[in-house]
């Protein structure tokens, strides 16, 4: 899995790039890995301002829906037009032809809150383990409703 | 199902779309063994089964499947489940994964006098289900059943590859296909023999995702979603599974009480005329006026189109209608299209 150098990541799993004050947005390929085929994209409009932990926009796939949160505040500039009619652009190329948003940076501070490539990838690994750790508690419930029944 | 940041994961193999749309085409492979199984044997199997159910069980000779229903008192659907006449007195009946302990209890608790034993099979068994156009090429690879007079909703007892298996021509998919039902300490070796079987016809494992679409796009119900204990058949859809013509089953009294008085509210088919899914409990509207919920929907792989199942009252309930889903807070307009939104 990639997770490209130069990139800002969020918690939600949003990556940042910045140049100068215009920051562009997108989901980064482990949340689009997990919510699968993505069928629809819901955007801002441009020139609305979108707040920093709070929802901007969905992607939907066929299975799940998720908000997106905006991982800065800012204004939008720019919506990524293909996607509303190729939603699956975001699994095919999610650090580039996916991106969602540019907007215009309204506190540059709120960058220090995001995580490099590397903390970022350290992130997913966690986030994995605890995935199979569930898993694995699941299995082992069944397993003991299992001889109750016996 | 996986949690990941709020969001529910769907169970696939390579992704939802290309199982969908594998299964539609050539063949997919889907491991269905959560499905629970219950035995009823003895002299008096089919009379009770008669009594307890809304479709007419003595019309099935031995060898033959049927589509049926569980009801209670009040005509509501304890689960939709489907019969194998095994014996002249013993039936094989594959219920929905999340109901077996209970259709097991309500089963026992209606015995009576009856002469049956009922047992919960389901550990003994593990079910794969080969579903698509080239199912039956894979499958007679493996076996020496005669395929092409298998016929729809008829099974038979065949080994496949060397694996002796209960071979059903049922499936929840809308295609040609099988499902096989064979001890579970074989099924791992069962998977892996069609699996490879079917490798140059293009088949694939499929998971839960693509068996939803597959089955929402035919409009075939999905207790928790379409079917629960307070409704009725005849609200559903299922009229037809339903035999007035048996003098006495459970519920039958509530539904023809039901039918005199005319239904309330009724299952319809609905497309979104907007962006977005409409999922289970979307409020569904008509003039600002709240007319029912969605119970399921998606977008459908094979027709490219948003596609869901909902209740509304009766009185709005006509073909064509128009009428606004609550998606999310955004009302996006639907209307309501005859079912099922894919045939072949």
């Amino acid at each position: 899995m990639e997770f490209p150098e130069g990139l800002k990541y969020s918690k939600e799993h949003e990556w940042v790039l910045v140049e100068g004050k215009t920051a562009t947005i997108g989901i980064t390929e482990y949340a689009q890995e997990e919510l699968g085929d993505i069928v629809y994209v819901e955007l801002p409009e441009i020139g609305e301002k979108i707040v920093k932990d709070d929802p901007f926009g969905a992607v939907e796939s066929v299975k799940a829906v998720s908000d997106v949160y905006a991982p800065v505040s800012g204004s939008v500039l720019e919506v990524n037009d293909v996607l509303p009619d190729n939603p699956e652009t975001i699994n095919d190329d999610p650090y580039g032809d996916g991106w969602m948003i540019r907007i215009d940076l309204s506190d540059p501070d709120d960058l220090k809150d995001l995580m490099d490539a590397e903390e970022y990838a350290e992130y997913v690994a966690q986030q994995k383990e605890e995935e199979e750790e569930e898993e694995d508690e699941e299995d082992s419930d069944e397993e003991e409703e299992d001889d109750e029944e016996k | 199902m996986v949690e990941f940041a709020g969001w529910e994961m769907p169970v696939q193999y390579g992704g939802v779309i290309q199982e969908h749309l594998a299964v539609r085409h050539h063949a997919g492979l889907f491991d269905v063994s959560h499905m629970g199984e219950i035995e009823l044997r003895g002299a008096e199997a089919l009379e009770l089964s008669q009594r307890i159910t809304a479709n007419d069980v003595s019309r099935m000779r031995i060898g033959q499947a049927q589509y049926n229903l569980l009801l209670n008192d009040r005509g509501g659907i304890v689960d939709d489940v489907i019969f194998y006449r095994i014996a002249e007195d013993a039936f094989l009946v594959c219920v929905n994964a999340a109901n077996t302990d209970k259709d097991f209890l309500w089963i026992e608790k209606h015995i009576g006098q009856a002469a049956v034993t009922v047992e919960n099979v389901s550990a003994r068994y593990c079910q794969l289900a080969l579903q698509g156009p080239r199912a039956q090429t894979i499958l007679a690879t493996l076996t020496s059943l005669d395929l092409s007079t298998l016929k729809s909703f008829h099974f038979d007892f065949a080994d496949v590859a060397a694996i002796r298996c209960l071979v059903a021509r049922t499936g929840y998919t809308g295609e040609d296909g099988f499902e096989l039902y064979c001890d579970a300490a074989a099924g791992a070796q069962l998977w892996e023999a069609l699996l490879s079987a079917g490798e140059s016809d293009e088949l694939i494992p499929a998971g839960l995702g693509a068996r939803d679409t597959l089955r929402l796009e035919k409009a075939y119900p999905l207790y928790g979603h379409e079917l629960d204990d307070d409704t009725t058949p005849l609200e559903a859809g299922l009229a037809w599974v339903t035999k007035f013509s048996k003098p006495n089953f459970l519920g039958r009294e509530a539904l023809i009480e039901q039918k005199n008085r005319g239904l309330t509210r009724k299952l319809v088919g609905l497309e979104l005329l907007g962006p977005g899914i409409a999922r289970a409990n979307y409020e569904l509207q008509a003039q600002d006026r709240a007319i029912g919920r969605i119970t399921s929907g998606t977008k459908s792989p094979s027709l490219g189109k948003s596609i869901a199942l909902g209740y509304v009252s009766f009185e709005d309930s006509e073909i064509g209608k128009h009428v606004d889903v609550n998606v999310r807070g955004r009302m996006v307009p639907a209307k309501i299209v005859p079912v099922p939104f894919y045939s072949r």
